[in-house]
């Protein structure tokens, strides 16, 4: 598994619109760090013998009925928002069209 | 600058095409995928949503059974495999249209795979197409791009965004390469992108409307030298959403793409868009195939496990499916290959249908829709079921003409008059004061004017030179101001001159 530095911090973290400091990237990019090499003991603990688990508890077809249940209204919706305008979420243009 | 473009013969002449689909299909249910929040279009934005949908911390999602169930339905009508188990994924991607930063989709283990729909062209020609997969997702938000030029992301100040349509069930059928269409490419685009809509709103499963964006193709064409097995480079044409439109782009990337290989040129792959004002499409970003989405199961939700015993269920709940509704449907209505096969290009099977269920006998039923409607739909621009004429209309009008009350001159008239809004049939006639002349007195009078007028024709009818009769006709026609019913005018004259008929 690659290794994530704190470029790759920083890049996530302007993506994801969340303000960092440079030391709270080192640090970030540090405990991240940790996290990736305890995967990767993981990875070697599990041989190609050994499928992968995607989850845990043998559990299936948790599912919901087909019934109208609560919904916000816009300014509830909106409350949280950086930023809106009639009704809508207000969002910088990102030249990357779908 | 405009791309360059070959002709589509001379494309045709050095290149074969392979085309592939991506079609999402929006479905009907009553809420969300994932969410209980309602699935209801045009409403006040950002009002059919709740914490799910906006992708709040510690939400959990919950899959909505009637969606599994739409999905396997819409699998089963495509001849595909249901999977035993599968799941779904996230799709990792930063873009303002899901406001959780992934998409929730099925990746590796869809729903339905490996089917195929059987693809019926307008002559006829029966072209399969093979189904890769269906598999399921949500939709995402609805952003408008604002300032700029004309709404288009280039030059947009800001964009606002619309959650309301955020967690929407999707089916997404993907098609595997489909070779072998050569020039009827473009006709079998259409073809397969009107079978699945035809499919899933017979289905009942999703509302199948273009314009409102339930059913969205993303086309993919790419050209090799004829007898080459290696695919070329492919484009794909996003959104491409209105059967006209899906026809219309592979026409015209077939011809692009063979004027760029022409000039030596790899083409290249790429998102297109396409332009409905323009017929014509521009270059979106390059893609390439290592989009790197990091995909991951999604460990918010549990597979999905179809039994046989719930697929055989829901099976067992298709409906006819419409390839073998239409063949039941000739046969019941005595039509021959090609007088179907017009009623089915001019799109108005469903209207014929209910026609005759309102009481019309089939010819009836197709002589005023195929003769009438279809023409006046066309001039309006509009479907022809869209143009306003009820079935029991027709069966009005029809009786009318039966009855000998109105002829066939006045009835067309009367149609004009209730798609002007004057009224039922019975009112305009009043109305009008349009009614046959029934009243044999005055007939006779003017049938002897007229025989009178022109003693030359009276004695080729009275030798046995019955089609003369028409000039006859037609100045009996004149004198009434066309309200005699010319059948029993013809009667008439015959009687008057005792000539057999």
């Amino acid at each position: 598994m690659a290794a994530i530095n704190r470029d790759d911090v920083a890049h996530l973290a302007r993506l994801a619109h969340i303000e960092m400091s440079a030391e709270e990237l080192d640090r970030m990019a540090g405990e991240l760090a940790v996290i990736v090499d305890s995967v990767k003991s993981v990875s070697e603990a599990a041989g190609d013998d050994v499928p992968a688990t995607s989850h845990p508890i043998p559990l299936t077809n948790v599912f919901r009925e087909d019934v109208v249940g609560h919904t916000f209204t816009a300014e509830q919706a909106l409350s949280g928002a950086p930023d809106a305008y009639e009704g809508r979420f207000k969002v910088p243009a990102i030249l990357d069209e779908g | 600058m405009p791309d360059a473009t070959l002709s589509f013969e001379e494309a045709m002449e050095k290149y074969d095409p392979v085309l592939g689909f991506e079609v999402h299909v929006e479905l009907n249910t009553e809420t969300k995928m994932f969410s209980s929040a309602p699935n209801v279009f045009g409403d006040e934005p950002n009002t059919n949503v709740n914490e799910v949908d906006l992708g709040m911390p510690g939400v959990l999602p919950v899959v909505n059974r009637t969606a599994i169930e739409s999905s396997i339905k819409i699998g089963l009508a495509l001849n595909c495999k249901i999977a035993e188990k599968c799941r779904f994924a996230r799709k990792n991607y930063f873009y303002p249209d899901t406001p959780k930063n992934f998409q929730t989709s099925q990746y590796d283990e869809p729903i339905a795979y490996d089917g195929y729909l059987d693809i019926e062209l307008s002559d006829g020609t029966v072209f399969r197409v093979e189904i890769e997969r269906a598999h399921m997702e949500e939709d995402a938000g609805k952003l408008t791009h604002m300032g700029g030029a004309t709404g288009r992301i280039q030059g947009a100040d800001y964009s606002l965004v619309d959650y309301n349509r955020s967690g929407v069930p999707l089916v997404e059928i993907v098609t595997k390469p489909i070779e072998g269409a050569g020039s009827r490419a473009p006709e079998l685009a259409k073809a397969y992108v009107a079978a699945v809509r035809e499919i899933v709103k017979n289905l009942g499963v999703s509302d199948a409307k273009m314009e409102r964006g339930n059913v969205r193709c993303d086309a993919n064409v790419s050209l090799r030298p004829h007898g080459r097995e290696r695919f070329g480079i492919r484009s794909e044409t996003k959104n491409v959403n209105s059967l006209r439109a899906v026809e219309h782009a592979v026409h015209y990337e077939i011809r692009r793409h063979a004027a760029v290989l022409d000039s030596g040129e790899p083409v290249i792959q790429e998102t297109r868009h396409w332009h409905e004002d323009t017929r014509s499409t521009t270059s979106g970003r390059p893609k390439s195939d290592a989009d790197d989405y990091r995909y991951f199961p999604e460990p918010d939700l549990v597979p999905i496990v179809a039994s046989r015993e719930w697929v055989e269920e829901l099976r067992a709940t298709l409906p006819e499916p419409p390839a073998a509704r239409r063949k039941r449907l000739q046969a019941d209505w005595g039509y021959s290959d090609l007088e179907f096969r017009d009623v089915v290009n001019a799109g108005v099977m469903d209207e014929i249908e209910e026609t005759i269920a309102a009481g019309a006998t089939a010819t009836v039923a197709r002589k005023w829709w195929m003769g009438e409607i279809v023409g006046r739909a066309k001039i309006a621009d509009v479907d022809p079921g869209q143009l306003g004429v009820a079935p029991a209309t027709i069966v009005e009008l029809n009786t009318m003409v039966e009855d000998g009350k109105i002829n066939n001159k006045m009835a067309t008239e009367v149609l004009d008059g209730v798609l002007a809004g004057e009224g039922t049939p019975a009112e305009i006639v009043a109305k009008r004061g349009l009614a046959v002349v029934s009243d044999d007195g005055p007939l006779l009078e003017a049938i002897d004017a007229a025989l009178a007028a022109q003693p030359g024709v009276a004695d080729k009818i009275r030798g046995g030179k019955v089609q003369a009769i028409g000039a006859i006709v037609g100045a009996v026609m004149k004198a009434t101001r066309g309200q005699a019913d010319a059948g029993r005018v013809k009667e008439l004259i015959l009687q008057r001159l005792g000539v057999e008929g």
